[in-house]
């Protein structure tokens, strides 16, 4: 029986005694937290996808309101995020214009030739690194995937051995931009309807011999946009897309069919 | 005990008996916490300094309480008890003092409260007599020899994200039969006689 007593004693007076120890040291060690920041946090996705920058939404909305970070700089969130953020903080927000990313490569099975069969590693990067990837054009999609797995909104899919973009589910965070070792999937704006799908930067002779799909700069288009939007920069087109209206004349006139309608509503 | 013996104390507890691969103390953490080399390196930091404040302090509570009370059956629940009070203070005291360190081990050292390889090195210190000393340097080693499992194995999974093996094996199964192998490779260390 005393044996009952002795240990009901000791440990209860060691709770007790280690229950007043953390108490003490909560008061004595406590850290003074910004409420604000809980309050951001709540504001934002929580997905940590990274795409503003820092390792994740708390520390994005650490930077917020220590003042590093712009108020409006998660995509993911949008403007209901970058709206929310404003009231915390007492400021007036500009939301970003809402971005999304596009796949620049049309490329796919059967059009793109492949210099060799690469049975490697199932990852783009390792691809890249093994002379370029299997397929003949230096720019194409690899197909292999990095972005895929690396998309924390499931936007991304291979189809028919080129990454190809959800616009419903992409969020414009622009984690698959950052990981492609090809520099081939570009943010850009919403609204935009028509993009170049190729990004080879090779003379026209050289991308026929790569592919049948890619843009070999006969300057059809940049000649019949009427808002002056399309540059011919060596064999390839790019669209400014603060000028474009979207109007799909240069869908109609290119000869490759490589200006295409990448939006459909 | 001398100085040498307590050195092969270490060795053996780093690697002839590794907490993971011989004792199989601290799989979760270890199967858990060891995708990235980086974040299996911060939670065997935070293993290593748990573990040796613990051992030096259920070592006192079980010398200087258990003990002179007869209580050494309870040595289990006041293990548990003291490890966990101590977690949280050092957790507030990190905060407070060392935000760097915090930030390191932050969300690693709540997750060791409970941890199963912490609390079998203050019952195994107890189980194999030693003295304040041993006791330490047994608890700071076998939690090397943690570290030193987890990251040579984060190592490895970091190999394995990029291969393809056939659909069944993928995600946890392959890793699992990595871990065994690694086990397999760590027994070798068990035949050193010392």
């Amino acid at each position: 029986m005393t044996v009952v007593l002795i240990s009901v004693g000791i440990f209860a007076g060691l709770g007790i005694l280690f229950g007043l120890v953390l108490a003490l040291a909560s008061r004595v060690f406590a850290v003074k937290t910004d409420p604000r920041v809980e309050q951001i946090i709540e504001a934002l996705p929580g997905a940590n996808c990274g795409g503003c920058g820092y390792s994740g939404c708390a520390g994005f909305a650490e930077a917020v309101v220590k003042g590093e970070a712009p108020a409006n700089a998660c995509r993911a969130g949008g403007e209901a995020a970058a709206k929310r953020i404003g009231e915390v903080m007492g400021i007036e927000v500009q939301a970003l214009e809402p971005m999304r990313a596009e796949v620049l490569c049309s490329g796919g099975c059967g059009k793109a030739k492949e210099k060799c069969n690469y049975e490697g590693a199932h990852d783009c990067i390792a691809a890249d690194r093994m002379y370029g990837g299997a397929k003949a054009c230096p720019a194409g999609c690899m197909g292999l995937g990095t972005c895929v797995d690396i998309c924390r909104y499931d936007a991304l899919s291979v189809v028919d051995g080129v990454a190809k973009v959800d616009p419903k589910k992409c969020t414009g965070c622009g984690a698959c931009a950052q990981v492609c070792p090809k520099h081939l999937i570009e943010m850009i704006p919403r609204r935009v309807k028509y993009s170049v799908v190729c990004h080879s930067p090779e003379s026209a002779k050289e991308t026929r011999q790569y592919c049948d799909a890619g843009c070999i700069g006969c300057k059809l288009c940049q000649k019949n946009c009427p808002n002056d939007a399309i540059r011919v920069t060596g064999a390839l087109a790019t669209i400014d897309y603060n000028k474009c209206t979207s109007c799909g004349i240069c869908a109609q006139k290119c000869p490759r069919k490589i200006i295409r309608l990448v939006r459909e509503d | 005990m001398s100085f040498t013996e307590t050195l092969l104390l270490m060795f053996t507890a780093i690697l002839a008996e590794n907490f993971i691969f011989s004792k199989f103390y601290g799989c979760c953490p270890f199967l858990g916490v060891s995708e990235h080399p980086d974040t299996a390196l911060g939670m065997g930091m935070a293993v290593t300094f748990v573990m040796t404040v613990a051992s030096a302090a259920t070592w006192s509570v079980y010398h200087f309480l258990l003990v002179p009370f007869g209580l050494e059956f309870l040595q289990t629940v006041a293990f548990i008890l003291v490890i966990a009070a101590l977690v949280q203070f050092i957790e507030m005291f990190l905060r407070r003092y060392i935000p760097a360190l915090y930030s390191a081990l932050g969300i690693y050292l709540p997750l060791i409260t409970t941890n199963c390889a912490v609390l079998s090195s203050a019952l195994l210190i107890v189980q194999n007599g030693y003295e304040f000393p041993q006791a330490v340097a047994f608890g700071f080693a076998a939690a090397l020899g943690f570290t030193l499992a987890i990251t040579v194995f984060a190592g490895a999974r970091a190999r394995m994200e990029t291969t393809h093996p056939p659909r069944a094996f993928r995600g946890f199964p392959i890793t699992l039969i990595a871990a065994g192998l690694l086990a397999m490779a760590f027994s070798c260390f068990s035949g050193i006689k010392l």
